[in-house]
């Protein structure tokens, strides 16, 4: 070894680092691929890579605390006779009873509740309990139409026809059999203990010419009352955002590569999809060609983690975010406080992604019932309406520096980019020039 | 009351002056049960969507996707051919298709009873969670695919991978099976399922059918839990 303690024998590859030697040890120990939750962990170009510009002597700003800055937002206003009214652009995205505890569900509606905002059912249809603590329910038409039923189609709020999610574009539902507790087979009417492997296809449609007679028909047993939303895997996202609006969806929901997912393939997680920051520009110039931006909402998700995000998310113009994964941070989940326990089953606080195991220490990601108990719904739904809360005042504290009186007013102008890739994705100019990559020089 | 009696009371509603929204209106706000009949249904979609309650509904002609979507209660009738998702996900009730089915016929339906006389085409009885389905002809391909509970039968033949990727539905069929699907095998007609066909064909008004006929497809439940060594099944 070397003087200055540098030792040739130690040189990780950058090929095959830490993490790649592991994996092919374990492929090759188990012969399958790795499931696990969370969403990508790769550094894509996101949010991070934006700055915005702010007032100065062009613009001016509003003040702080004197000056209004409003943050409500209406889905639904295309075809519904009852669109939702929320007091924040943030929701919390679909999340099935099954992949996460009844108690933490009813987290989430307690928490959405107390900010006046939404949350999304999931793969295994609605419990009583979330219709109970959320005020405002989105329910979820998924391929598997586990617990599908008229009476909750007209129970809900609003309904999101599932074509495909961020984590998995082109991908089905997974739920292993160690979560099929007894309630979550009952709901999904399979046997108890099997893995549950949800169809990538609904059963009774392909393509945008069946969905759209499937949006009428959702319409007609509703009485054309509830706003319906379409949500899509960032991918083909002009051409996807358009076949949407094009079979009636009142609302798009946009799902990032970045999106979490209670159980998928690794690969999947990795290797499918766009990032969030690369869609949103692709959705809003299809509905801007279409002549219906701000007619159709715009709900984007996929990483969104601080105000900063959701302010850049509608500056590129979004309607509203939603949240998943930041949502179970805020309830508990890799806390500190577990951090023996995470340990015990091979993870540590600030790493845990097996969702799909059942093991969860925080009692979020699980149907064992002596698990689940560790998470307090009312504790926890604190928790995360003090985390929406936190987002909102930064949210409104960037809008009023860059001088709008409603979040809304945000505009790609406000931003610049760090890096080219995030210039020509986002399609604003990189910080200090007025060249965006891909559009022109802009001189 | 005679069938015949109650149709001549029935309420009739004619879609070639009607829209397909004021009709369903109509029956979603009738809670009493009532008796409608549908002319010049024309092939409109999601006729009759979202019944509620024991409405009697005798629909004269062809119709097209999801008549009787999501049916509650009520008893439809279809005088004619229809189109995709006869019957989609249907709580209960029954539904009867007096010509042929379009493809995922009773997709998903989780009670209540669908009978086809004509055939269903591909994807009959996909993801079935609990419904019966009768078929007086043939079912098209990838029948019962993922069928999770209930029972379909039929009474001609079934096309490639019937019960594909089956959890706990029976399929029972009399003619020849092209293929099965995967994890689908045959079994034992014990004296439970021939009694069992002979009170779904009865109750579809379906004779001159005999239950010892039917041959018995149900789930070897080798996927029910991942094992690399079934890698080629999946």
């Amino acid at each position: 070894m070397a003087a200055n303690g540098w030792h040739p024998g130690l040189r990780e590859s950058a090929v095959f680092d830490r993490n790649v030697i592991a994996e092919i040890q374990r492929a090759a120990r188990e012969g399958m691929y790795d499931i696990r939750g969370f969403g990508a962990k790769r550094r894509v170009p996101h949010f991070d890579d934006l700055l915005f510009l702010g007032a100065s002597v062009s613009r001016y700003p509003l003040e702080g605390y004197r000056e209004r800055c409003d943050t409500d937002v209406v889905i639904g206003t295309r075809f519904a006779s009852e669109p939702l009214h929320l007091e924040i652009p943030i929701t919390i995205a679909g999340m099935s009873f099954g992949a996460l505890s009844g108690q933490a569900k009813e987290a989430l509606g307690r928490g959405a509740t107390e900010m006046g905002t939404s949350t999304t059912t999931g793969d295994g249809g609605m419990t009583p309990e979330e219709r109970e603590h959320s005020h405002t329910l989105v329910y979820q038409l998924l391929p598997s139409r586990y617990g599908m039923n008229p009476d909750d189609l007209r129970r809900a709020d609003a309904i999101e026809v599932v074509v495909g999610q961020g984590a998995k574009p082109g991908g089905g539902g997974m739920l292993l059999g160690h979560k099929i507790s007894d309630r979550v087979a009952e709901m999904r009417d399979l046997p108890a203990g099997i893995d549950q492997r949800s169809a990538c296809r609904h059963p009774d449609w392909t393509g945008p010419d069946d969905l759209e007679i499937k949006i009428e028909e959702l319409r007609e047993i509703t009485d054309w009352r509830k706003p319906i939303f379409v949500k899509v895997g960032a991918s083909r996202t002009y051409f996807d955002v358009a076949l949407a609006v094009k079979s009636g969806a009142d609302a798009i929901v946009l799902d990032g590569m970045q999106g979490g997912t209670a159980a998928t393939q690794e690969v999947f997680i990795e290797h499918v999809g766009i990032p969030i920051l690369a869609a949103i520009p692709q959705a809003v110039e299809s509905l801007v060609d279409l002549g219906l931006h701000r007619t159709v909402q715009l709900i984007v998700s996929g990483g969104i983690r601080t105000g900063a995000d959701v302010a850049k998310a509608l500056a590129l113009g979004a309607d509203a975010v939603s949240i998943g994964t930041a949502a179970l941070i805020a309830l508990g989940d890799n806390a500190p406080e577990h951090d023996a326990a995470y340990r015990e089953i091979g993870s540590a606080a600030g790493y845990y992604d097996d969702y799909q195991a059942g093991l969860d220490p925080a009692g979020i990601s699980t149907q064992d019932p002596e698990l689940a108990r560790r998470l307090d719904p009312v504790e926890g739904g604190r928790r995360l309406a003090n985390y929406l809360r936190t987002l909102v005042l930064e949210t409104q504290t960037l809008a009023r520096a860059c001088g709008k009186s409603h979040v809304h007013n945000l505009e790609p102008e406000d931003l610049v980019a760090l890096t080219i890739e995030a210039a020509a994705m986002a399609r604003v100019p990189l910080a200090g020039t007025s060249w965006i990559p891909g559009v022109g020089t802009g001189a | 009351m005679a069938a015949t009696d109650a149709i001549r009371e029935a309420v009739s509603v004619d879609l070639a002056t009607v829209t397909v929204r004021a009709l369903n209106q109509r029956l979603h706000d009738a809670s009493a049960p009532g008796s409608f009949r549908v002319l010049n249904p024309g092939g409109q979609h999601s006729i009759a969507a979202g019944l509620d309650a024991a409405h009697a509904v005798e629909i004269d002609g062809h119709v097209g996707y999801y008549c009787a979507g999501m049916n509650q209660h009520a008893t439809v009738r279809i005088a004619g051919n229809c189109g995709v998702g006869v019957a989609e996900n249907m709580m209960s009730g029954t539904v009867v298709v007096e010509g042929s089915a379009s493809q995922s016929a009773a997709a998903t339906a989780r009670g209540g009873l669908l009978i086809v006389h004509g055939d269903a085409s591909a994807r009959c009885a996909i993801s079935l969670k609990g419904a019966d389905v009768v078929v007086r002809g043939s079912v098209g391909h990838m029948s019962a695919f993922m069928a999770q509970r209930g029972n379909l039968v039929v009474c001609g033949d079934a096309g490639d991978a019937l019960g594909d990727s089956l959890y706990e539905a029976r399929l029972y069929v009399r003619g020849s099976v092209a293929a099965l699907g995967a994890d689908c095998v045959e079994k034992e007609m014990l004296p439970e399922h021939i009694a069992q066909v002979r009170e779904l064909l009865e109750r579809s008004d379906i004779a001159g059918v005999l239950p010892e006929d039917f041959r018995r497809y149900g789930s070897a439940r080798r996927l029910y839990n991942f094992h690399v060594d079934n890698l080629g099944s999946y």
